[in-house]
């Protein structure tokens, strides 16, 4: 029994680390920008098809998690600085309604280009395979997946808390408008954070490819379960991201595993017990 | 208010009795004037938006076949999209039939669409073509004699599935579908034959339609010492399944079967050499050599860009055919709505599947064969090879009392 146990574990590890590097995107755009960015899945699916084409176009998988990442990074910058900017003093649901369009703008986009059918994505050939780990037997693009997306934990980490752009970054999240007072280019930086939290979306979706494949209505299907990571996890903290996926991950993989026919239930206990006893989530900010 | 009411009724009754003083003649002149128009309820978006396409193609395949005119009358197809959600499809329904008054209904791909609309076509007296969702009430306890079906009954493909994977495959299978209605409906119609062969059911799992993450449930086949997996998955649920299975390496020791679906022509591509061996269940492969089915792959590769037609597109012809040569023979009177049904009821004909029959007792197509087929590689590309097949699959029909 312990090696299904630790089967399951590993099975969760690698689920959570990849709604790690999906919800981080979402949770530094929120902390940033106060945007609920609903089009944070249509990044993480534009994310795996330019991944499809440029592995297609290279045949270098590696490459392909380097460019498209960049990609998907210019079409953030893009929709921010022509469609959200000049929304940020109005209500929040205008804002929540644009990105709510943007998923049906890029869903459609998709379609278009790429056609409607789910297309696959080849794990490179190093990570072909599967292998035994202690009983439990894993793809080993999973177990990949698993120490690329904890590197990159490591990385955002010592970005935000480290770096002087970190610690711009840190400050904007506090307070924008002050931060803007002390003569930081507050416009520059929100346009790189958005397109900086766009890759991060876009990158997961590379990572997410070789797992999941690639269909249109794919950002759809995950954006519940990075929402629930956010509010789990706390707006705006990237420690609360790293741990409220790793949570969510055990909780949903365990769910399947043993309530089968209710397997999302568990998660949803978990962000209710979360916002019962902490409301602003694990590593958020005290409500004011 | 009165007034007017009663001056309404009176306009109304004079038109009525002029009506019947001229009798059906005027009728008749009337029906075969204007186009015949057929409802088409799919979804055109959204997951099963590649189902919908492949079903229309064919149907216009077979109508463009004929100049698009039956007993020289225009068919006009309306086609709306049901976005894959019964209350659209419902909604949809109701305009075709309300506001369109469409001749004869086609669709749709969802179950719980079909089981929606199902009262409203039966109450207004609309035939309707099923061209694809296989609940199997609407063949049983919901039947109607204004509902006829193409495609399948869900325990058409699995049912003769149970004994063949018992006797050939393994008698310790892993059942495993997605949670609703028809994936239900499949593992039942497997679990008919297959525990009478002697078969034992070593678990079953039902996760959410959509899922995206199978390493749970692979885990837990992997640990339950099954030496098969019976699995019906449709779409990109098929693909994920597929994939993951022959990743997390569970092909070595365990054999995938299911319901044809799992690796349709819409899926195989994507899937690719996680495919190769896995075994389904299905009324039609492109590969069957009887003429109909080759002139059909020829055509349809030739005005679809070479795309191979899957099990959809041939429910697509085959509701189209029906269409075409009922109204051929009431010579385009749509009218006569009884008459129609009578006629669509004895349709017979040679279909890319083999000999087009219904079952008179349920109005639900009697599958020529279901076809054992493994996935291989045929001339560069994946194909479902059949291996064997049983014939004559009729669906119980349990409850279903028609003429009603």
């Amino acid at each position: 029994m312990p090696a299904d146990l630790f089967a399951q574990a590993l099975n969760g590890l690698a689920y959570g680390v990849l709604l790690f590097l999906l919800s981080v995107g979402l949770t530094l755009i929120f902390g940033m920008l106060d945007v609920v960015n609903l089009a944070h899945g249509s990044f993480y699916m534009l994310g795996a098809y330019a991944g499809l084409s440029l592995i297609a176009g290279t045949g270098n998988f590696w490459l392909a998690l380097l460019l498209a990442p960049l990609a998907v990074g210019l079409i953030g910058a893009l929709v921010e600085v022509s469609c959200l900017r000049p929304l940020y003093r109005r209500p929040p649901l205008d804002q929540v309604l644009l990105t709510f369009g943007f998923i049906y703008l890029f869903e459609d986009l998709a379609k278009w280009i790429w056609g409607g059918r789910i297309r696959s994505i080849a794990p490179p050939d190093l990570f072909s395979g599967s292998v035994s780990v202690w009983g439990a037997i894993i793809p080993s693009y999973r177990l990949f997946v698993i120490g690329f997306g904890l590197v990159m934990a490591l990385l955002l980490w010592l970005l935000i808390e480290r770096t002087r752009l970190g610690a711009i970054i840190r400050a904007g999240v506090f307070d924008a408008e002050m931060t803007g007072g002390l003569g930081v280019n507050i416009k520059a930086v929100f346009t790189g954070v958005f397109a900086f939290g766009a890759a991060l979306g876009g990158l997961s979706g590379v990572i997410a490819g070789p797992i999941q494949s690639a269909y249109p209505s794919m950002g759809v299907a995950i954006l519940i379960p990075a929402l629930i990571v956010v509010v789990v996890g706390g707006l705006g903290s990237l420690k609360g991201s790293l741990v409220g996926s790793l949570v969510i991950g055990q909780a949903e993989t365990f769910g399947k595993a043993w309530l089968p026919d209710s397997s999302m239930l568990i998660i949803y206990v978990v962000m209710a017990t979360v916002m019962l006893l902490r409301p602003q989530g694990l590593f958020g900010r005290p409500l004011k | 208010m009165d007034k007017v009411t009663r001056r309404k009724f009176l306009g109304g009754a004079t038109l009525a009795a002029a009506g019947t003083a001229m009798g059906p003649w005027v009728l008749r002149a009337g029906a075969q004037s204007g186009p015949i128009k057929i409802g088409v309820v799919l979804p055109y978006s959204g997951v099963y938006a590649v189902l919908g396409e492949s079903i229309t193609q064919a149907m216009e395949l077979v109508f463009a076949r004929e100049n698009w005119t039956v007993a020289g009358r225009k068919i006009e197809l309306i086609k709306e999209d049901d976005e894959m959600q019964p209350p659209v499809g419902v909604r949809k329904t109701e305009k075709l039939i309300d506001s369109d008054k469409v001749d004869i209904l086609t669709g749709p791909v969802h179950s719980g669409i079909l089981m929606g609309m199902r009262d409203k076509v039966h109450n207004s007296k609309t035939i309707l073509i099923v061209s694809n969702a296989g609940a199997d009430a609407i063949s049983r306890e919901r039947c109607s004699k204004w509902i006829f079906r193409t495609s399948f009954s869900n325990w058409q493909p699995c049912q003769p599935m149970g004994d063949w994977v018992a006797k050939n495959v393994s008698k310790d299978v892993f059942l495993t579908a997605p949670n609703y209605q028809a994936g239900k409906d499949m593992m039942n119609a497997f679990k008919e034959t297959f525990v009478p062969a002697g078969g034992k059911v070593v678990a079953e799992d039902y996760p959410k339609l959509g899922e995206t993450d199978y390493a749970p449930y692979l885990t837990k086949i992997r640990q339950s010492g099954a030496k098969a997996v019976f699995a019906f998955y449709s779409g990109t649920d098929a693909v994920n399944f597929v994939k993951q299975f022959d990743q997390f390496g569970l092909k070595q020791n365990i054999k995938l079967t299911g319901a044809g679906f799992l690796t349709e022509p819409d899926v195989l591509p994507a899937q690719g050499k996680s495919a190769l061996g896995v075994i389904t269940g299905h009324f039609y492969t492109p590969v069957l050599d009887n003429p109909t089915n080759q002139r059909f792959v020829k055509e349809f590769r030739e005005k679809y860009a070479g795309k191979m037609p899957d099990g959809f597109a041939c429910q697509g012809y085959d509701t189209a055919e029906v269409i075409v040569r009922a109204l051929k023979v009431v010579n385009g009177n749509t009218q006569d709505k009884m008459k129609l049904v009578e006629v669509i009821e004895k349709s017979e004909f040679d279909s890319p599947r083999g000999r087009f029959r219904f079952d008179p007792k349920s109005h639900n197509v009697i599958q020529p064969f279901i076809y054992v087929r493994e996935v291989k590689e045929v001339g560069g590309g994946l194909n479902n090879v059949p291996i064997d097949k049983v014939a004559n699959v009729t669906d119980p029909g349990t409850g279903c009392t028609l003429p009603a």
